[in-house]
């Protein structure tokens, strides 16, 4: 397995979700010359993820991060989830479904059944302990989490969570596969939310509710942590760009299991998800992006 | 709505003046770099590429696809200017 992921040609990635992070992951996966099968559920989206992984390839030769000299890998786009994991062997599966328990382990208790033993089974979530995750794979040592921040083809690091029953050998074969997608690992321990939503995530929140109690703007709100605190975008144009559907999901995430009351989301998040306005990906959020999008 | 029959130099810098002043609520000028100086995101740049590839009837591709071309209006009426006289990379 870790052979595997050493870097051969034929490499094959096989993504399951065609969301945000699905197919962020498989622009990052692209640009390094690693081919991918992209797995979601119906053909409407499968199209749409083709053309905003189009746009991903433009942006990341734009700011640079399509690496050099080596040719973009090939894209396949499937609903046939069985068939991709038992026909090949992958050099890892990584399951990018929506921040919620019960699909997420619905996903991988389907492709657990089908993928070879060994096959490193990769979870990418925000804040699910991974632990919990392994109860519904047969294998749990083929299961780790990782967690990209969105843009994945730009943001360079990424946590990389093995839980109390992960292998060494899905631990060593993922973070080869990291390296090869030019990424820094950074190993830390299974918990909720892990290090990065469990300082970021109630900090949004904070910030949300700011905006809700009138205390300031959202444009102030971002303009002062950035210009007084080094942010580099600020925390509600940062919520825009996780997703504010996916912040929502993974706050309660957090306070379902560690009771902290900065974790329940504040009613501003709870009403912009209930308008539709989950960020940069539907076009607005507490900012405005149609014509980005178009 | 394309400008490409009517852009000179002076009008696509002023059109992008606009653009980003009402973007970005902040006065610009033409040689400020917008992302060193200016301290916008990066993933601003974007939504300056397909701007101005709507606004100005133009396709950004291969090596003009590079954040140098972004970083003032200077550098982005030099690239609309040339785009539009048909010479891409």
């Amino acid at each position: 397995m870790t052979a595997a992921v050493a870097g051969k040609a034929d490499d094959q990635l096989v993504i399951i979700g065609a969301g945000v992070m699905g197919t962020g992951i498989t622009a990052l996966a692209l640009a390094h010359g690693v081919s991918v099968t992209l797995v979601d559920l119906t053909q409407d989206v499968l199209e749409q993820a083709t053309a905003n992984i189009t746009r991903h390839l433009r942006m990341a030769k734009l700011m640079g991060a399509h690496q050099e000299g080596v040719p973009t890998g090939r894209l396949i786009t499937t609903t046939a989830l069985s068939d991709v994991v038992s026909r090949t062997r992958p050099v890892a599966v990584i399951e990018a479904v929506t921040e919620d328990i019960t699909v997420k382990t619905e996903v991988l208790a389907r492709v657990s059944a089908n993928v070879l033993d060994g096959t490193p089974l990769i979870s990418n979530t925000s804040s699910i302990p991974i632990d919990e995750l392994a109860d519904s794979v047969p294998r749990p040592a083929d299961l780790l989490g990782t967690h990209f921040m969105n843009p994945p083809y730009l943001i360079t690091t990424v946590e990389v969570i093995p839980g109390r029953r992960t292998g060494t050998d899905a631990l060593a074969a993922a973070k080869a596969l990291l390296g090869r997608l030019c990424r820094t690992p950074i190993v830390v321990s299974d918990a909720p939310g892990f290090v990065t939503s469990r300082l970021l995530h109630p900090m949004i929140n904070d910030a949300v509710r700011l905006v809700q109690e009138g205390v300031a703007s959202v444009d102030d709100v971002d303009a002062l942590m950035q210009g007084c605190l080094g942010h580099p975008t600020g925390p509600l144009r940062t919520a825009d760009l996780i997703g504010i559907d996916n912040l929502v999901d993974s706050l309660w995430v957090l306070h379902k299991r560690t009771g902290d009351e900065r974790s329940r989301p504040c009613e501003l998040l709870l009403a912009k998800v209930r308008d539709g306005h989950y960020g940069r990906k539907s076009g607005r959020g507490f900012y405005n992006y149609e014509e980005a999008l178009a | 709505m394309s400008m490409s029959m009517t852009a000179t130099p002076d009008t696509i810098e002023l059109e992008l003046l606009g653009f980003l002043k009402n973007k970005t609520k902040a006065q610009w000028t033409a040689d400020r770099d917008l992302f060193a100086d200016g301290g916008l995101s990066s993933l601003f740049a974007m939504e300056l590429v397909v701007h101005l590839e709507q606004r100005f009837g133009i396709t950004i591709a291969g090596s003009d696809l590079q954040l140098k071309n972004f970083r003032t209006v200077t550098s982005m009426v030099e690239l609309v200017v040339k785009l539009q006289r048909g010479i891409g990379a």
